[in-house]
């Protein structure tokens, strides 16, 4: 099946190949970078509003948990962890790779859900999305990130689900990986610029 | 001849048994997974848009030029529906037809078929991408049937005009409009993941990063600017929903918010998007004056390069929209400095064609008229950009008529001489029978001359001061003097000839559908690879998947009998 190898012909060695990065990492990658630009405007537009501000956090605005916050975003950097930790055992052996994956699934869990929590204190200290720009920015900014980290743990649930039946391929982990390490990456930059 | 190896069914390939034997009309034209389907319908919505958005025009101009008057099938224009017809206009034009039809539809039409590809790498998603699309277009279409009427605070959205119902009269317009929006940034966000990850991933055997052809890669490239800048504007677009709906205060100063934040944010995207919609034009006369001069692209890796660095380029020039905004003079002086630079790599693409042109033999069919055209109007776009990108010459010209005549000798090369060069020039691919070449021309000198007459005045009048966004110039007695109000009227007067000669286009298209010459596989003697398969092709593309021997601009190599050499034929 190899073309003729005269003249200044090209050989055409390879067949239709496995690309480099497979199609669904490719794309989660591209939709990841797109998604940092919406976190790079969010963020650009909170410090502009913040350094312009005379008094910051505004008059009658609690101040955001920092410290209280910390393991929160611990939990969600050992869940990447723990999903790293995955990939070596699924590519070593498949079956392997069910421990750490309910982990990082759980320690996602555990973000979402104290961080909910985190929440409601804040709107029964008076903090709401109207009720100054710290609130405006704190609710959509942390709300955007919420609404990434539930279906980002979605994701990671349903391919535990696929893992636990034996039907999850090497690309479809890959690309639960990629948004998994955008959600727990960008956290922490939100986390001190937002909450400090 | 021709010869491809059989491949093994690629996973791209695992749809084709979604397929009955015999789809009905629904499965077949509105449910497809095909990308040329999906192309086709990008191409007849945005077409539709078009028609649309023109007829917003003429209402407007009309107004303009003869106030008061009661428009045929319109009626008398009140000033809110003035601001309204103007700012859909505007949006409809940008969002709803350049982009659709210039990267949706030639995207997906042309991508797989010019790397020798059975489909795009993420079939259902791509048509998901088309459905959100006619989704958005039907939102915005609502917008003019709701309580207060369309949006009509300029495409540019600014607050605190878009912020607020109080001033803007449009609660929920407004509301519908910025929705419409986003969706449609959803659906080419779709698009551009496919675009992307099938030109990296899908190519056939043998063809290299410099064998894919331009028009393949200036959408690659315009899809890559488009999701890279386009988020900044989401953000902006949602805190500019909540202001308006929920009672945020991000863009309202007397709150404590920032309404000039709102113009970083969409000026960091839209200044992009000029070259987002630019890079496909661009790609497409590519192809056309190659085929038709008969000669090898000019400087292939040059062209390409320049893109990039366009694209790096343009996010660095936004603010030249904020010139009179209360911006820092220093800042100024920079976004000056870097708005400047940015039409050196522009006019090197210029160049680049005309020395592709030169020494060609150049045959003057339909589709090589408007690419001609698209160089030499586009180049009058780009130069009076200059004159607007000095912030001393801008702080007058601002918001003058002479920045929508700047803007429109962008945008309609683009967007309307660039799609109907690519509708001419693959007509036959599409459709599998030629256009009419006698009919093709009087459009083309019928949409042509009357462009310019529009939009020259346009030029003197903005010069002479005329502010862009007045409703009637009565109410300004030093700018309602005689020979501008008589301008007014030659740019309304061809913009009514050159709506009609579109006339001639439709004919065109759907007599020649059934009646036009067969076109057979290569009608023009192009070497790239969509012209290696039947007209239309069929499901999958080719019977045996091409592979690729050599570069896609070898016309009139010396020492060959034939002056085009196919990128699929073997030495
Ligand atoms: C790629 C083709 C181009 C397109 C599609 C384009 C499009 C536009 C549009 C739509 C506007 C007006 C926006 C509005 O206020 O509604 C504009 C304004 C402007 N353009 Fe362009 N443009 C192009 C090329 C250029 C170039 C090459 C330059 C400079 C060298 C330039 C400089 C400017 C400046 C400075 C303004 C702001 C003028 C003002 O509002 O006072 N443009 N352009
Ligand atoms: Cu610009």
């Amino acid at each position: 099946m190899n073309p003729p190898a005269y003249g200044s012909v090209r050989v055409v060695a390879e067949q239709r190949r496995e690309p480099l990065i497979p199609n669904g990492v490719m794309g989660m990658l591209i939709f990841v970078v797109t998604e940092a630009m919406l976190f790079a405007g969010l963020i650009s537009a909170f410090t502009i509003t913040r350094s312009s501000a005379v008094v910051w956090p505004p008059p009658g605005q609690p101040r955001l948990p920092f410290e209280a916050t910390a393991l929160n975003t611990a939990a969600l950097l050992a869940s990447a962890a723990a999903l790293i930790w995955a990939r070596r055992c699924f590519d070593r052996n498949r079956r392997t790779a069910r421990l750490p994956l309910a982990i990082a699934v759980l320690l996602g869990a555990f973000f979402v859900v104290s961080q909910g929590a985190e929440w409601l204190a804040m709107l029964r200290q008076g903090l709401t999305l109207t009720s100054s720009q710290l609130g405006s920015f704190f609710y959509v900014i942390v709300g955007f990130h919420a609404l990434h980290a539930v279906v980002a743990l979605a994701a990671l649930v349903y391919t535990w689900v696929r893992l636990q039946r034996g039907w999850l391929a090497s690309s479809q982990l890959g690309t639960a990986q990629v948004f998994w390490y955008f959600v727990a990456g960008i956290w922490p930059i939100l986390w001190l610029v937002v909450y400090r | 001849m021709a010869e491809s190896i059989p491949v093994a069914p690629s996973p791209a390939r695992a749809h084709d048994h979604e397929h009955p034997a015999e789809p009905g009309f629904i499965r077949k034209y509105l449910l497809s997974t095909d990308h040329k389907v999906i192309g086709l319908q990008y191409m007849f919505t945005g077409m539709a848009m078009a028609l649309l958005g023109g007829f917003l025009a003429y209402v407007f101009r009309m107004q303009l030029a003869f106030p008061g008057i009661d428009v045929p099938l319109f009626g008398v224009v009140s000033p809110n529906e003035y601001n309204s017809l103007i700012t859909n206009h505007g949006a409809i034009m940008i969002f709803w037809v350049a982009m659709p039809v210039l990267i949706a539809a030639f995207g997906n039409y042309l991508i797989p078929l010019m790397i020798g590809a059975d489909d795009m790498a993420f079939p259902r998603l791509n048509r998901l991408s088309y459905q959100l699309f006619l989704v958005s277009a039907l939102v915005l279409l609502a917008s003019f049937f709701v309580e207060g009427g369309a949006f009509g605070g300029a495409w540019t959205m600014y607050p605190p005009l878009s912020a607020s119902s109080e001033f803007n009269q449009t609660p929920l317009g407004t509301t519908l409009f910025i929705c419409a929006v986003a969706l449609e940034f959803v659906a080419f966000l779709m698009g551009g993941i496919n675009f992307v990850t099938t030109t990296m991933n899908s190519r056939a055997p043998g063809m290299r990063m410099y064998d894919i052809p331009m028009v393949v890669w200036m959408i690659v490239l315009a899809s890559i600017l488009f999701m890279a800048s386009v988020g900044p504007l989401v953000a902006g677009a949602v805190m500019l929903l909540f202001d308006h709906t929920l009672g945020t205060a991000f863009f309202d100063p007397q709150r404590g918010g920032d309404p000039i934040l709102w113009q970083h944010l969409f000026w960091f995207f839209g200044h992009p998007e000029v070259y987002v919609v630019l890079l496909p034009a661009v790609g497409i006369v590519a192809e056309i004056i190659t085929v038709f001069a008969r000669k090898k692209l000019f400087a292939y890796k040059t062209v390409l390069y320049t893109a990039f660095g366009t694209g790096v380029l343009s996010f660095t020039v936004w603010a030249h929209h904020q010139f009179i905004a209360g911006i820092d003079p220093r800042m100024a002086n920079v976004f000056t400095i870097t708005t400047l630079l940015i039409s050196v790599p522009i006019a090197e693409m210029m160049f680049v064609y005309i020395a592709t042109l030169y020494g060609g033999s150049i045959q003057l069919a339909t589709p090589m008229l408007w690419a001609l055209a698209f160089i030499a109007e586009f180049l009058i776009g780009g130069v009076t950009g200059i004159f607007l990108g000095a912030s001393g010459s801008d702080i007058y010209l601002h918001d003058t008529y002479f920045v929508l005549a700047h803007f429109h000798y962008t945008f309609f090369p683009i967007a309307i001489i660039g799609s109907f060069a690519a509708i001419s020039y693959w007509y036959p691919k599409m459709f599998g029978r030629m256009l009419n070449e006698t009919l093709g021309k009087i459009h083309f000198w019928g949409t042509v001359i009357p462009f310019n007459t529009i939009f020259i005045p346009l030029f003197v009048l903005g010069a002479a001061g005329e502010h862009r966004r007045i409703w009637d110039f009565a109410q300004f007695p030093e700018l309602a003097s005689e020979p501008l109000r008589n301008l007014d009227k030659v740019a309304t007067v061809s913009l009514v000839i050159m709506l009609a000669f579109q006339a001639v286009f439709l004919f065109n298209f759907f007599w020649s559908l059934r009646r036009g010459q067969k076109a057979g596989k290569n009608p023009w003697h192009a070497n790239t690879l969509e012209w290696t398969t039947e007209s239309p092709p069929p499901h999958g593309n080719w019977k045996q998947m091409p592979t690729v021997y050599r570069g896609p601009y070898e016309y009139s190599v010396p020492g060959r009998d034939a002056d085009f050499w196919p990128q699929n034929e073997p030495a």
